[in-house]
């Protein structure tokens, strides 16, 4: 049985990146509680479009949780108050009639407000460009199993390859950090043999740009707390630990590179 | 996956900040510049200290044996004679203090840089509030607590080490300058309250290093908690105990037994004269 729930909603409205912005309260009434948080707010819309007002702005793409688009702080948590759930999967049913609910963008200054609650994460494509993918000879098509990899190492790789970018990591971390984010990409590849080639520079090269954006990890935890994909803390220290082995290892290339691989 | 999902919305709204960093060409500097290399060093340098905060507690337990003042003041006279005649009076202690106040200014030279950084890293807060899910308390006030225990060392050194905090302070009688130290009250509550802080401190940097130094290993992650707790509480345990036993009375009264004092009452048990011993040099 669904049961219809009346909300208030406090929303962080802004125009543009230049915008200073302020919270806009919304009632939501007779909202349905088997909808989801971003239907929920596609009713809200639809009532502002009919009063001749702006709607309210946010990122959404697949609406399953697996495209990354989506994702706002509820409440003061990324994603709201469902472990393990982006806002697109978490349903109205999690919350109580009556409840005010306060909604708000990713706040970091690698992620500029765009508008309302959209950020731009365009920092989290320079941070694939500088290493989230693998050299591979064109041509004909290989056997897929021509490769062997041990079943644990797989799994361990689809675990951090399980991370769709939200940005909720760096929205929850205190510091801003986007550790949780670039050590699973980093993850996924340095652990499986097609990633070893160009392992050393991908570390190096990925954390420089993650730097250069973005806070420092203090292992506060609280990105695993509010990631949607349960990604671990494991592949940070993972991620330490390449590259500090990067660092050792590569003492005449510092910058990494193909060169500084040798050895 | 990324390359899966949505396109986003135009970047070109606006650009980032993007902080550019300098080349150091010196391997150690280039390194000491990474945000990574930073943690690693507070790591090592956080594993420097624990030591000695771990074997300076054990060692001031020699308060309880039962001639404590004759066995500490010894170690406080050992401490300064080790490594005689290879090493100059001193000369192995200052050595332990150069590792220690190398490891304390790069400690806290690294968690000043990247605080900074970490400020620049959010420079609007949530306006709504935020809440938290799994940092504790004693990782949210690591700056304090640091902050404030650098302070206290600085007091304790003023109290114990160089004395001009202390009117009863006697050079080379530990023993004496601990004892009237913590008989009053505001300055044993000084040193309660900057160990519960030391204790949340090390609560959250014994874990902390594994986690910066990259060691993390299914079979052993549940130790780590474990340990960094175990750690924080002994030297807890161990530290305010000490001002706690003297206030209690639990604890003699000083009778002014010098480390050299000592050394002379053992020669006499040996039927032999002090000075010549093997190391001891007496410095009138």
């Amino acid at each position: 049985m669904s049961k219809n729930l009346n909300l208030t909603l406090r929303v962080w409205r802004q125009r543009g990146p230049a915008d200073s912005g302020a919270f806009g309260t919304y009632k939501a009434d007779g909202i349905n509680d088997d909808m989801s948080f971003l239907e929920m707010l596609d009713v809200v819309n639809e009532r502002l479009i009919g009063d001749g007002k702006d709607p309210i702005a946010f990122d959404h793409d697949c609406r399953e949780g697996i495209c990354g688009s989506c994702g706002f702080v509820i409440d003061g948590r990324p994603h709201g108050p469902q472990p393990g759930t982006t806002v697109c999967q978490l349903h109205m049913r999690h919350f109580n009639d009556g409840d005010d609910i306060t909604v708000e963008p990713w706040r970091a200054a690698a992620f500029p407000i765009i508008k309302d609650l959209v950020v731009s994460r365009a920092p989290f494509d320079k941070i694939i460009q500088a290493g989230g993918y693998i050299s591979a000879p064109t041509g004909a098509a290989r056997d897929a199993n021509s490769t062997l990899i041990p079943k644990p190492t797989a799994d361990l790789a689809f675990d951090a390859a399980a991370c769709i970018g939200c940005g909720a990591c760096v929205a929850a971390c205190p510091n801003g950090a986007a550790q949780l984010f670039t050590s699973a990409k980093i993850a996924h590849l340095n652990l499986l043999p097609q990633g070893q080639p160009e392992r050393w520079s991908r570390v190096t090269s990925m954390v420089e740009v993650m730097e250069s954006y973005f806070g420092s990890c203090t292992n506060y935890r609280e990105c695993e707390a509010v990631c949607p994909k349960g990604i671990s803390i494991d592949f940070i220290a993972k991620m330490n630990r390449d590259f500090l082995q990067a660092k050792f290892r590569d003492k005449k290339k510092l910058a990494g590179g193909p060169l500084g691989d040798a050895g | 996956m990324l390359s899966g999902s949505a396109p986003r919305t135009s970047a070109a709204a606006q650009a980032p900040a993007v902080r550019q960093r300098r080349k150091h060409h010196l391997w150690v500097l280039y390194f000491y510049g990474s945000a990574i290399g930073k943690k690693a060093v507070m790591a090592v340098t956080g594993i420097v200290l624990l030591g000695f905060v771990l074997m300076h507690m054990v060692g001031n337990l020699k308060l309880y044996y039962p001639d404590a003042e004759r066995h500490l003041n010894a170690y406080g006279e050992w401490l300064r004679t080790f490594g005689e005649p290879a090493l100059p009076h001193t000369g192995f202690l200052w050595i332990l203090r150069g590792g220690l106040i190398l490891s304390f200014i790069l400690h806290i030279h690294a968690a000043v840089s990247l605080t900074l950084m970490n400020r620049q890293a959010r420079p609007i807060k949530y306006q709504g509030g935020r809440s938290y899910a799994a940092a504790d308390y004693a990782a949210r006030t690591m700056r304090w607590s640091g902050f404030i225990i650098g302070f206290y060392v600085l007091f304790h050194l003023a109290d114990l080490t160089w004395g001009n905090a202390n009117p009863d302070f006697i050079r080379g009688e530990p023993y004496n300058n601990l004892y009237y130290s913590f008989e009053r009250v505001p300055v044993a509550l000084v040193y309660i309250v900057a160990n519960l802080l030391l204790g949340l401190h090390i609560y959250h940097g014994a874990w902390s290093l594994f986690q910066s130094l990259g060691l993390a290993n299914p079979r052993f992650n549940q130790w780590r908690r474990t340990f960094a707790a175990v750690f924080a509480a002994a030297i807890v345990i161990g530290n305010v105990s000490f001002p706690i036993a003297v206030l209690a009375g639990a604890v003699d009264e000083p009778e002014h037994i010098t480390g050299e004092a000592r050394l002379i009452e053992h020669a006499h048990t040996l039927g032999t004269a002090a000075e010549t011993l093997p190391g001891v040099t007496f410095h009138a």
